[in-house]
């Protein structure tokens, strides 16, 4: 376990530090819209209040053991400031979100798993302009990974902060690797497939038993955006023009997944995948060892430690095409953020709670360490009690 | 109320001579106008609200770039223009729905009536045999659509494996593109019993001496079929084609939670579009597409377009309905 997160946390780091050209291409995706009366901006008070008192509404996506780590970072600032009553909506996804800002209804702090949002929010106003509260408040937008601070804003505008991050890498077992005799996960999409290929046991049926890797879209994570990296594929050219149908790394995505799933029949792989169990259940399919890898994000590590402690596993970079080792490393960044709600009817305690949850060292170590996410600002990378600065340190 | 008029004696003329009765009359009839006034108002007042408004704010948002948040902007026909020349996805849409509403409506009659007619029959435990092909419509469609998926479930679901006990490799059911809507149509003729229970009153209503008379004359089954039982059904035909093919039209929810279900991809945190259509856009309907627009890509300007045309087709499939069924229909109905 403590090798796995050693890796994970060190795939973690890279895919950080590479800034990906699919986190900034969710960016530009989110560009659809256009208008909007977001613009308009009420003077805010010259100082932060002294003393915060009041209710303030918070919304967000989590839920189960997730919620529960938002609700102690919560409880900590519920603390710090015992006039303050924090009301938690959890398990909101961003659909129930627009439309209960749309409605006026009590939305104060909004956290939402969705890049994609940010240009829509900023720009339509859902989410407020967040530049006065910054520049009162000295934040330092420095601190800010350079991929996270990009993905945050839009067309100028900042009006979400980030809520940690979210880095994909593939997870492979390692009692079914060592059992089909290899000893090094693969690096590339080649390696990937043979060893997919290998791992692949099949029933007396001809149905499979264990996939090694499964190249259909079938898992959550198992997404373009998330594949991309790994051939260096663009969405859009300098214009802002689609590259889908014309750039070399999509073509040799598909034709690697098309020729990939066709080896192992792809009615078998629906079948299969046709059986598999909720993802976010303890009945996984990693967790379980039906599948021996598998791309997904870096909160798996928390739900293999909480559902599948006894699976011994290891994390690594997403393999890269053959001619694109260079890549190896890197990998989609993405992450969840959070805004002010139009229609905050606490606009200070909002920026408040929000400052608390997205810049303050404690709380972002404490939520990062909790959901197994990244953080985002540099200053939980050097804390202490950062779980992934200790282990990063120590590899 | 004429009836009464229509009992008065010969002779007797209207009204009283000298008797106040016109203005009592009147009166009469302005107080039960008001009665019957303040009696339909909640309907009215319901119909306004919660129909006549929303339907005037379609057609206006569908003019608008409208993201519920901001103040709508007009665009005036740029969503329509979007709408019938670049939308990639409104074809695919369109054309599953048209699918349900040309398959799923007429064999969901015909096994409905087959059903029916079968039921006729004075049997000893016709009741029972009612009640049974009625229960699948009483199931909530959401729990009907779940147990479904997975009796089909390709992997694990029973029909398949019984289907291979006789040597049959089955397909995959909500997991292939060319057979999920054909699955979905399994469904909706599981639950026909709507339709099946007005098909047998029907039936049942039909007069026994019309038989009598066709058997005396020495009409053949099929005979008496064409001409007495079907000319009888016709208005309850006519009624099931109608609010079937609008219903068809509106296919959301089965189709959604097929898609959800049979995809294995859990929604954690996700909202209703993102699961839609699956597999490959072929479950996707119209109605679908038009909340994914709305309530996912938040372009209720977009969305009120899509409803806008929805409402013409629908409107314009059951005006040109009703024109052919009318002599079909008879003036009785």
């Amino acid at each position: 376990m403590e090798e796995a997160v050693r890796i994970t946390l060190r795939a973690r780091t890279r895919a950080a530090a590479v800034a990906v050209v699919a986190g900034a291409a969710a960016l530009a995706l989110s560009g659809c819209g256009s208008g909007g009366d977001g613009g308009a901006q009420t003077p805010i008070a010259s100082a932060a209040p002294s003393h915060l008192a009041g209710t303030v509404s918070l919304w967000h996506f989590f839920s189960d053991r997730e919620a529960k780590v938002i609700q102690g970072v919560v409880d900590d600032f519920e603390k710090a400031n015992p006039d303050v009553k924090v009301v938690v909506h959890s398990g909101q996804d961003d659909e129930k979100l627009r439309k209960a800002i749309a409605a006026g209804n009590d939305v104060d702090v909004a956290v939402s798993y969705s890049t994609d949002i940010v240009g829509n929010f900023c720009q339509s106003g859902a989410f407020q302009d967040l530049a006065q509260y910054l520049q009162r408040d000295k934040v330092d937008l420095d601190q800010l990974l350079p991929t996270v601070r990009s993905y945050t804003e839009f067309d100028g505008t900042r009006c979400a902060m980030p809520v940690l991050a979210d880095a994909y890498g593939l997870y492979y077992n390692k009692s079914l690797l060592a059992k089909a005799g290899i000893t090094t996960p693969p690096k590339t999409l080649d390696e990937l497939e043979a060893d997919a290929l290998k791992l692949t046991t099949y029933n007396a049926d001809g149905s499979i038993k264990t996939l090694g890797f499964n190249p259909w879209m079938g898992y959550q994570e198992m997404a373009p955006a998330h594949l991309a990296p790994a051939t260096g594929a663009k969405w859009l050219d300098e214009d802002g023009k689609s590259l889908v149908g014309s750039d070399p790394g999509w073509k040799e995505l598909i034709e690697w997944q098309k020729a990939f799933a066709e080896k192992i029949g792809t009615d078998k792989l629906k079948k299969f995948t046709a059986a598999s169990a909720d993802e976010f259940s303890a009945q996984n399919d990693f967790e379980i060892g039906r599948v021996a890898m598998n791309l997904d994000g870096e909160w798996r590590v928390a739900f293999m430690k909480d559902q599948a402690p006894k699976v011994d596993y290891g994390t690594a970079p997403f393999p890269t095409g053959s001619d694109h080792t260079d890549l190896y490393g890197g990998g989609y960044l993405t992450g969840n953020i959070g805004g002010i709600a139009k229609g905050s009817k606490n606009p200070e305690l909002a920026w408040a709670l929000l400052k608390y949850l997205t810049v303050d060292t404690d709380a972002v170590v404490k939520l990062a360490n909790g959901l197994q996410n990244v953080p985002t600002i540099t200053s939980a990378y050097d804390s202490r009690t950062s779980c992934g600065t200790r282990t990063s340190r120590r590899s | 109320m004429t009836a009464l008029s229509d009992t008065r004696p010969a002779g007797v003329p209207r009204t009283p001579v000298g008797a106040p009765a016109p203005r009592r009359r009147s009166g009469l009839r302005r107080h039960r106008q008001r009665v019957a006034l303040l009696l339909v108002t909640p309907a009215l007042l319901g119909l306004l609200i919660f129909f006549v408004y929303p339907l005037i704010a379609t057609v206006f948002y569908s003019f608008t770039h409208y993201d519920l948040v901001s103040s709508p902007r007009w665009v005036g026909l740029a969503n329509y223009k979007y709408l019938f020349t670049q939308d990639p996805n409104v074809v695919q849409a369109a054309r599953n729905t048209l699918w349900f509403v040309v398959f799923m409506v007429p064999i969901r009659i015909l096994c409905a009536a087959a059903v029916a007619a079968l039921l006729t029959r004075p049997r000893r435990s016709t009741g029972v045999f009612r009640t049974v092909f009625y229960l699948p419509a009483l199931v909530p469609p959401v729990a009907s659509v779940l147990a479904f998926v997975y009796l089909f479930n390709p992997g694990l679901g029973p029909v398949n494996r019984v289907l291979k006990v006789f040597g049959i490799e089955g397909p995959l059911w909500f997991n292939d593109p060319h057979w999920a809507k054909p699955s979905l149509l399994l469904l909706a003729i599981w639950m026909m019993g709507d339709v099946m229970i007005i098909i047998l009153a029907a039936l049942l209503d039909v007069p026994r001496d019309q038989y009598e008379a066709a058997s005396i004359d020495g009409a053949k089954g099929y005979q008496k079929a064409w001409y007495i039982t079907v000319p009888n059904l016709r208005p309850v035909i006519v009624f099931s084609v109608v609010t079937g093919v609008i219903a068809a039209l509106q296919y959301f929810t089965e189709a959604a939670v097929a898609a959800g279900v049979a995809s294995g991809k859990a929604l954690v945190g996700e909202g209703t579009g993102s699961g839609l259509g699956y597999p490959e856009g072929s479950t996707l309907t119209y109605p679908q597409w038009l909340y994914v627009e709305g309530f996912s890509n938040y372009a209720l300007g977009y969305a009120s377009a899509l409803a806008v045309v929805l409402f013409v087709v629908a409107a314009a499939f059951v005006v040109f309905l009703l024109r052919r069924t009318k002599s079909f229909t008879g003036s009785g109905s």
